[in-house]
C-alpha cells in the first residue's frame, strides 16, 4: 500500500462492467485514482477508455459494479446512482470530451460563466432575485467573471475573451474546454485525449498547464492519452486497458516494461517484447523532443 | 436542421449560382428553359388552368388556359433573366450591367405602380409595377452583394441595415408610444397596431422557447388558447359565482396573472413528456399538443361551450372604471367627451405594456444564469450536463415562461374580442408566430418586431389588393392567396438570409468589448 492511489484514492472504480447488447465494452474493471495524482488511462483504439469516462460522469450507467468518489471531508458519492449533472454539481467530477464540445456560438467568457451555473443560480435567488436586479447577484456575477479571468490568463486566452468560442483555433479550444471544466471547481478532472491534434509546443504547454492545475488546485486529474511522451512525462500512475480489461496498473516506469502492455500495443510475443518496446518508446520520445515544432503542424 | 437549409452560408448571391448550364451553351440553356416551362405548366395547369364550378346542378370544368400561358411565360422569362444576369452570365454582361438593369427595373416598376394607382386606375400597371419592383430589387441586391463579395466586404445591404438596428428599436418604441395621438391615425390603424403588438408579444414569448432554448415548439397557440379561455371562463362564469357581480370590472386585472400561471402549468404539462425528444419528434409532439387542446375546447361542450365558444366576455375597465357612455364611465369621470375610441386606445396601451414587459423580462433573463443555461442548452445539451446544469429544469422553465407570456397574450385577446372560440386557435396561428420568430432571426428581439409588423402588415395589405381582383378571372379573392404569398416571401427570405433578418447574436456579458457573434457559429438547437 505504498502507492498514493492505494493510500488515498479520490476515486475508486470497483468491478465495473459495461455491456452494449452483446458487446462488452468494459469487463470487470477496477482501479483507483489518487487524490492529487495525474493518472493516465491508456489503451489501443476501442479499448473502452471513453466508455469508462462516460460511466464516471453518469452518461452511461455501468451494467455492474460500483464507482465511489471520496471527498477529503469524508463524504462519499456512489456515482453510478447519480444523475450526470449531479455528479458535476455535488460529487465534483468534471470532464472534457474527445470531440470538443464548447458552446461555439457563445463567447469565450460566456462559456466560462455558464460553467459556474449552479453558484450563480443560487446567488440569483433561483432567478427571482435576479429579475428584480439584486445586488448580491451583481456581486456574484462579478466574482464569476473574476474567476473566468483567472483561468483565461492561465490558458493565455484573455485577449480573446469576447470572441465566440467557435472562432478559436483548435488548440485554444482544447485549453478553453479544460478551463471551462475547471470553473465548476472539480475535485477530479477527467480529460479525454486533451493532447489530440496539438503540435509539440502546444502539447508542452498543455503539460505545464496540467501540472500547474494539479499543484495550485490540489485536485486529481484522470486523462486518456495516446501520446506516450505526455503519459511518461507527467503522469504518476498509469492504467492500461485492452478490450475493456485492465492489463496493467502502476507507475509509468513499471507499465512501459510490462509485457502485457507491449503485447497489446505491438502485438508481439511476450519474451521478446520488453526490450523492443522500451527501445521504441525511448526513440519516440527522443524524436518528439528533437523535432522542430514548426514542422509538425497541429490542425 | 429543420429551420434553415445551410447555416454556413450568409448571403444568397454566391450560393445562387446555378451549376446546371455553363455560360454560352445555348443548347443546354434552351433545354433548361423548356424544362422550366414544362414544370411550370404541370403546376399551373391543374391548379390555375382548371376550375370546377357548379352552376345549377352538375359540376362543370372551366378552363383558363390564357392565364396559365401568361404565368408560364412569366416563369420562363424570369428564369432566362436569371440565367443571363445572375447565374451564368456571359462575359459581356458585367455586374454593373446587372446593377443598372435592377435599378432600371425598380424605376420602371415604381413609375408603373404610381401611374396605375393615381393616374390610370389600371390594374395592369400595378401588376407590372410590382413585378418590376421585386425583380429589380432582386437583381440589384444580388449584384451588389456579388461585387462586395469580390472585394471581400460584407453584403452592402446587410452592412447598411445593421447599424440602423441600434436606433430602430428606440424609433419604433417612440412611434409605438405616440401612435394613438399621431394625427391621421384612425381606429383602423390602432386596431391593426393592437393586432401587431399581440403577435410581437407572442413572438417574444415563443422566442424564449425556440430562439433561446432551441426547442422547436409547433403548438404554441395552445398556451394562447389556455390564456384566452382562462379569462373567458373565469370572468363570465366563475368570478361572478364566487365573488358576485361587483368583481366584473376588475376581472381582467385579477385574471391576467392567473391566466399566465395556468398557461405556465400547461407549459410544464407539455414539457414533461417531451423532455427526451429532439428535433422532428419534438416538433410533432408539440404540434399534436396544440391540436389536442383545440379538440378538447371543441368537444368539452359543457365547460367550454364547444364550437360556439364563449361570448359576452367582459371588456377591460380603466382599473375599475368602465368605458361606458354614462356618468360612471371613463369619459365622464375624467371630464372628457365620450368616444368609443377611448377603449381601443386603452387596449392599445395595455398590450403595449404587456409586450414591453415580455421584452424586458426576456432581456433580463438572458443575463441571468437561467437564460445563459437556455442558450447553452441550444448550443450543446451534453456539455451542459457535464457542467452540472439540470437540463430537465432548464427545458421546463423555458416551456413554462414562454407559455406564461402566451397566456397573458391570450387573456388580452379574449378581453379585446369579447368572444373566444376554438377557431381562433388553429395550427395556422402557431405557424404564423413561428414564422415571425424565424423570419426575425432566432433569438433576436428586434427581429421579431420587424417580422411581426411585416407579416401581419402583409396579411392586412392583402385585403386591400383590389387590383389583383381586377386582373384575375372572375371570383378571385386575394385573401385566399395570402398564405401563398407569405410562403413565397418566406422562401425568398430564407434564400437571401437563411438565418432571418437579424443574424447576429448579442453576447450576454463581456469583459472589454461587446462583439456580436455571427450566426454561422450559433447553433439552432435540436429542434
Ligand atoms: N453507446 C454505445 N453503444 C454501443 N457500443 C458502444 C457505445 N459506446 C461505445 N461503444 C463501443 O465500446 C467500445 C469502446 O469504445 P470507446 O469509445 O470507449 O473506446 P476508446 O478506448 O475511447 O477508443 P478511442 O481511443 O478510439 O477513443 C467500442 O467497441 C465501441 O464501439
Ligand atoms: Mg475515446
Amino acid at each position: 500500500m505504498a502507492n498514493t492511489w492505494q493510500a488515498d484514492p479520490v476515486l475508486s472504480v470497483e468491478h465495473i462492467t459495461m455491456r452494449f447488447g452483446g458487446l462488452v465494452a468494459i469487463d470487470d474493471l477496477s482501479f483507483n485514482v489518487g487524490r492529487n495524482d495525474i493518472t493516465a488511462l491508456i489503451g489501443p483504439n476501442g479499448a473502452g477508455k471513453t466508455t469508462v469516462f462516460n460511466c464516471l460522469t453518469g452518461f452511461y450507467k455501468p451494467t455492474e459494479g460500483m464507482i465511489v468518489m471520496r471527498h477529503e471531508d469524508g463524504k462519499n458519492f456512489i456515482l453510478e446512482r447519480m444523475d450526470d449533472f449531479r455528479i458535476s454539481q455535488f460529487a465534483k467530477v468534471a470532464r472534457t470530451f474527445q470531440n470538443i464540445r464548447l458552446f461555439a456560438g457563445m463567447t469565450v467568457l460566456e462559456n466560462l460563466v455558464v460553467a459556474q451555473h449552479n453558484t450563480l443560480m443560487k446567488a440569483s435567488g433561483y432567478t427571482v432575485a435576479g429579475i428584480l436586479g439584486s445586488r448580491a447577484y451583481k456581486r456574484a456575477e462579478k466574482e464569476a467573471v473574476d474567476k473566468a479571468t483567472y483561468w483565461l490568463e492561465k490558458i493565455h486566452l484573455i485577449d480573446r475573451a469576447d470572441d465566440p468560442a467557435g472562432d478559436l483555433p483548435y488548440g485554444a479550444q482544447r485549453r478553453l474546454e479544460i478551463a471551462r471544466a475547471m470553473c465548476t471547481e472539480p475535485k477530479l478532472l477527467c480529460l479525454d485525449e486533451p493532447a489530440a491534434g496539438l503540435n509539440p509546443r502546444e502539447s508542452d504547454d498543455l503539460n505545464k498547464l496540467l501540472l500547474s492545475i494539479r499543484e495550485d488546485q490540489g485536485i486529481g486529474i484522470l486523462l486518456i492519452e495516446h501520446d506516450m511522451k505526455v503519459v511518461m512525462e507527467i503522469s504518476d500512475h498509469v492504467v492500461v486497458l485492452d478490450y475493456g480489461q485492465k492489463i496493467a496498473d502502476g507507475t509509468p516506469a513499471e507499465v512501459k516494461i510490462d509485457p502485457a502492455v507491449i503485447r497489446a500495443y505491438l502485438g508481439v510475443d511476450e519474451e521478446e517484447a520488453p526490450p523492443i518496446a522500451e527501445k521504441l518508446i525511448t526513440e519516440a520520445i527522443a524524436r518528439a523532443e528533437n523535432e522542430p515544432p514548426a514542422q509538425q503542424g497541429g490542425r | 436542421m429543420a429551420l434553415a437549409p445551410q447555416p454556413t452560408q450568409q448571403g444568397g448571391a454566391r450560393a445562387a449560382r446555378s451549376p446546371t448550364v455553363p455560360p454560352g451553351d445555348q443548347k443546354r440553356l434552351l433545354i433548361d428553359l423548356l424544362l422550366t416551362g414544362l414544370i411550370a405548366s404541370a403546376i399551373f395547369g391543374p391548379i390555375v388552368g382548371m376550375s370546377a364550378t357548379a352552376p345549377q346542378g352538375g359540376l362543370v370544368l372551366q378552363y383558363r388556359w390564357g392565364t396559365v400561358f401568361w404565368l408560364v411565360a412569366a416563369v420562363v422569362i424570369g428564369r432566362l433573366l436569371l440565367h443571363l444576369f445572375v447565374w451564368n452570365r456571359p462575359d459581356w454582361v458585367k455586374p454593373i450591367h446587372v446593377k443598372r438593369l435592377g435599378a432600371g427595373l425598380v424605376a420602371i416598376g415604381t413609375l408603373a405602380l404610381l401611374l396605375g394607382l393615381f393616374v390610370f386606375d389600371a390594374p395592369w400597371f400595378d401588376a407590372v409595377g410590382i413585378f418590376g419592383l421585386i425583380a429589380g430589387a432582386w437583381f440589384y441586391i444580388s449584384s451588389s452583394n456579388e461585387t462586395a463579395a469580390e472585394r471581400g466586404a460584407p453584403s452592402p445591404l446587410a452592412h447598411a441595415i445593421e447599424p440602423l438596428g441600434k436606433y430602430l428599436g428606440i424609433a419604433l418604441l417612440l412611434i409605438a408610444i405616440a401612435l394613438p395621438f399621431i394625427p391621421g391615425v384612425d381606429r383602423r390603424i390602432v386596431d391593426l397596431a393592437i393586432l401587431m403588438l399581440t403577435y410581437v408579444m407572442l413572438g417574444w414569448g415563443l422566442n424564449i422557447v425556440v430562439g433561446l432554448a432551441g426547442l422547436l415548439d409547433l403548438g404554441y397557440v395552445a398556451f394562447y388558447a389556455v390564456g384566452a379561455y382562462a379569462y373567458a371562463l373565469l370572468s363570465t362564469i366563475y368570478f361572478p359565482l364566487w365573488f358576485g357581480d361587483g368583481i366584473t370590472p376588475w376581472a381582467f386585472w385579477l385574471v391576467l396573472p392567473l391566466a399566465g400561471l395556468l398557461a405556465a402549468c400547461w407549459g410544464l404539462i407539455l414539457g414533461f413528456p417531451v423532455l427526451r425528444l429532439r428535433g422532428d419528434y419534438l416538433a410533432i409532439v408539440t404540434l399534436a399538443f396544440g391540436e389536442i387542446i383545440r379538440i378538447i375546447l371543441i368537444n368539452w361542450y359543457d365547460f367550454t361551450g364547444g364550437p360556439n365558444g364563449i361570448s359576452d366576455i367582459p371588456r377591460p375597465s380603466f382599473f375599475g372604471i368602465p368605458f361606458t357612455n354614462d356618468e360612471n364611465g371613463f369619459a365622464a369621470t375624467f371630464g372628457l367627451a365620450y368616444s368609443p375610441l377611448q377603449r381601443i386606445i386603452f387596449l392599445y396601451y395595455v398590450i403595449l405594456v404587456l409586450a414591453l414587459i415580455t421584452n424586458f423580462v426576456t432581456l433580463r433573463l438572458r443575463k441571468l444564469p437561467i437564460g445563459r443555461a437556455w442558450e447553452a442548452l441550444r448550443e450543446d445539451e451534453i456539455a451542459c450536463r457535464s457542467l452540472g446544469i439540470n437540463t430537465t429544469n432548464t427545458k421546463l422553465t423555458a416551456f413554462a415562461i414562454g407559455a406564461m407570456f402566451g397566456g397573458f397574450a391570450g387573456s388580452f385577446f379574449a378581453t379585446r374580442q369579447g368572444f373566444v372560440s376554438p377557431e381562433s386557435f388553429v395550427f395556422m396561428e402557431s405557424a404564423i408566430i413561428l414564422a415571425i420568430v424565424v423570419l426575425g432571426g432566432l433569438g433576436s428581439q428586434i427581429g421579431v418586431v420587424v417580422a411581426a409588423i411585416a407579416v401581419i402588415g402583409a396579411f392586412e395589405l392583402f385585403r386591400e389588393l383590389d387590383f389583383l381582383k381586377a386582373i384575375m378571372p372572375e371570383g378571385f379573392d386575394p385573401t385566399q392567396y395570402r398564405m401563398l404569398a407569405v410562403g413565397i416571401a418566406m422562401v425568398l427570405i430564407m434564400r437571401w438570409r437563411p438565418r432571418g433578418l437579424v443574424t447576429k447574436r448579442d453576447p450576454s456579458i463581456y469583459l472589454k468589448e461587446k462583439k456580436a457573434v455571427s450566426a454561422d457559429l450559433v447553433a439552432q438547437g435540436h429542434g
